[in-house]
């Protein structure tokens, strides 16, 4: 029989060492309650450190401080790995935390294909130490109309898709994440398996846009889209693939899982724009940061128009929603 | 079930239907809803479901005091399991109007506790736009708020004097109306959710089972006691 035995850091730790969930809840749960009591709980950082480490089996990253970093108070942690749109993983928020332990993230490999120079299969861990990973606060805007400031960690795509090596005709790049049934018993049927996403490419070379594979100076929790995901600050969160498998380099606009499933709300563009409601409003949004959730006035771009308008200058984002 | 069980099984329902509350209110009071992300969603979908649950709840009397005459007090049970439903479906519109609408709720704590009522007032208008916005733009709130208002009607109408004062057919037609409201409910769910989202299936289904459950006693009723006229009319066509 052989049993096959791997190097990689993330499957080397005893199960014995890991905090199982329901501990690392009621640990929380006890010490927050007791600090809300005492009144003390008052800056969400302080709420960041006291978790345990080892937590959905993130691991401590190297990061490097990064551009474009919001300094408004920070999402805690317990609430950015707890609450989270993963359908693959149960369709209500607090599902993905708790079933996502069911995710392998190694070993794992990204394709890369179409219209590139050389189509290659490269090693999560030959990605994630190709750049300096850096730490980026970014505001993180939900198309239901809550939002969260995440510092997640990683450097922008532009710098893979570099590597990549595109061909001139290549107009986009489409993501696809992986789908696989046995580790996503819980992913409704409806939809078009597996989620696919995509760009133009001037919008994927943005220095903004980043490929991202950590949050918090850890690596991502299985829930936030382990191993590799990307990051899209200016645009609905659904647009944000997560645990990507391929970069599909094409001259054609890729298809979207949610523009196909509802293609009068969900466009291929995706950008946060407050005048653009179709069920509800999007005029504000609740922020989730260390207090109780609080209204605040959503913004066009999600308050980073002055880095990404000019991508769209000419364009009617009423119709190219 | 015996008459003199009714007033003690009538204290545990209001216990039962007053639960849900209590839990809510306990968890914001130790400080729960902190660990929450979003505590106001969450909220939100608990008052809603509540007031579908026990809208449902109370749609289950009839049905089940046709079974049996022994069940046939269980009608003192009905009015107060609306009654709670309507409780219910008032503090998810509350939730709506202070939580969602972008009301500043702690200013408004503020103003009151330093006794500047007026100021509440101000803030509403600052964002009463915006909930026109929404009334005049989203169906699902359209359908929600209509269902609402029903069940303000019903209960308003509720009172023993009220029944006299209308006369108990106009009573009984208005009171229908809570099957326009519970499927009006189930509409507002369904408009909400994403597509391809199913949470609001269970409710509907049992909704479709409450509301089949009538046809086939109304159907069941006619075949037995056949009118007579219809009957002397089906004969000379046999002939």
């Amino acid at each position: 029989m052989l049993i096959r035995k791997t190097h990689l850091s993330g499957e080397n730790i005893p199960s014995s060492q890991i905090t199982p969930l329901e501990a690392f809840h009621s640990a929380t749960t006890d010490r927050r309650a007791f600090l809300a009591r005492a009144g003390v709980l008052a800056a969400g950082s302080a709420a960041a450190s006291m978790l345990p480490r080892r937590a959905f089996g993130m691991e401590p990253l190297k990061t490097v401080s990064g551009q474009f970093s919001t300094t408004e108070a920070q999402t805690p942690i317990v609430r950015a790995t707890t609450y989270n749109n993963f359908y693959e993983f149960g369709v209500p928020k607090d599902q993905p935390a708790k079933n996502a332990h069911t995710l392998k993230t190694r070993p794992w490999t990204v394709q890369v294909t179409g219209m590139v120079k050389k189509p290659q299969t490269i090693n999560i861990d030959d990605l994630i130490n190709y750049r300096p990973v850096e730490s980026r606060v970014y505001r993180h805007r939900c198309v239901e109309a809550w939002s969260m400031v995440i510092p997640w960690d990683g450097y922008s795509l532009s710098e893979f898709i570099n590597f990549c090596e595109p061909l001139p005709s290549a107009k986009y790049v489409a993501f696809i994440s992986l789908y696989d049934r046995k580790q996503m018993p819980e992913a409704p049927d409806d939809y078009n398996w597996p989620y696919h996403e995509g760009l133009r490419m001037d919008e994927a070379m943005h220095p903004l846009t980043l490929l991202t594979f950590g949050a918090y100076g850890q690596t991502l929790a299985n829930q936030n889209g382990a191993p590799a995901r990307i990051v899209l600050p200016w645009k609905w969160g659904y647009k944000s693939a997560k645990s990507i498998v391929k970069f599909h380099f094409t001259d054609k606009q890729p298809s979207t899982l949610w523009n196909e499933a509802n293609s009068n709300e969900y466009g291929f563009y995706s950008n946060v724009n407050p005048k653009r409601g179709v069920r509800y409003s999007q005029e504000r949004e609740r922020r989730i940061d260390s207090g109780f959730p609080h209204e605040i006035p959503t913004q066009m771009f999600n308050g980073y128009g002055d880095q990404v308008a000019s991508l769209y200058s000419g364009m009617d984002l009423m119709k190219n929603y | 079930m015996p008459n003199r069980l009714v007033p003690y099984i009538k204290a545990l329902v209001h216990l039962l239907c007053l639960a849900p509350f209590f839990v809510e209110l306990n968890r914001f009071r130790t400080g729960a809803f902190d660990l929450e992300a979003d505590p106001v969603a969450s909220i939100t979908h608990f008052t809603g479901d509540w007031a579908l649950w026990l809208l449902l709840v109370s749609l289950v009397v009839t049905p089940l005091r046709r079974l049996h005459p022994s069940l046939s007090n269980l009608i003192r049970f009905r009015r107060m399991l609306g009654l709670y439903a309507f409780f219910y479906a008032s503090l998810h519109l509350l939730v709506y109007v202070l939580l969602f609408s972008g009301y500043d709720i702690q200013m408004a704590w503020d103003s009151l506790k330093h006794g500047q009522v007026a100021k509440l007032w101000s803030l509403w208008l600052t964002v009463w736009p915006g909930v026109v916005d929404d009334l005049t733009k989203r169906r699902f709130i359209q359908v929600g708020l209509f269902a609402w208002v029903i069940l303000l009607a019903l209960a308003v109408t509720s009172p023993n004097f009220m029944l006299r004062k209308l006369g108990g057919k106009n009573w009984q037609r208005l009171h229908r109306l809570v099957y326009v409201a519970a499927i009006a409910g189930c509409i507002h769910y369904w408009w909400l959710v994403k597509v391809g989202v199913k949470a609001p299936m269970k409710d509907t289904i049992a909704l479709t089972l409450l509301l089949l459950a009538r046809i086939g006693w109304t159907i069941l009723k006619q075949r037995r006691e056949p009118i007579p006229n219809a009957s002397k009319a089906a004969q000379p066509a046999e002939a």
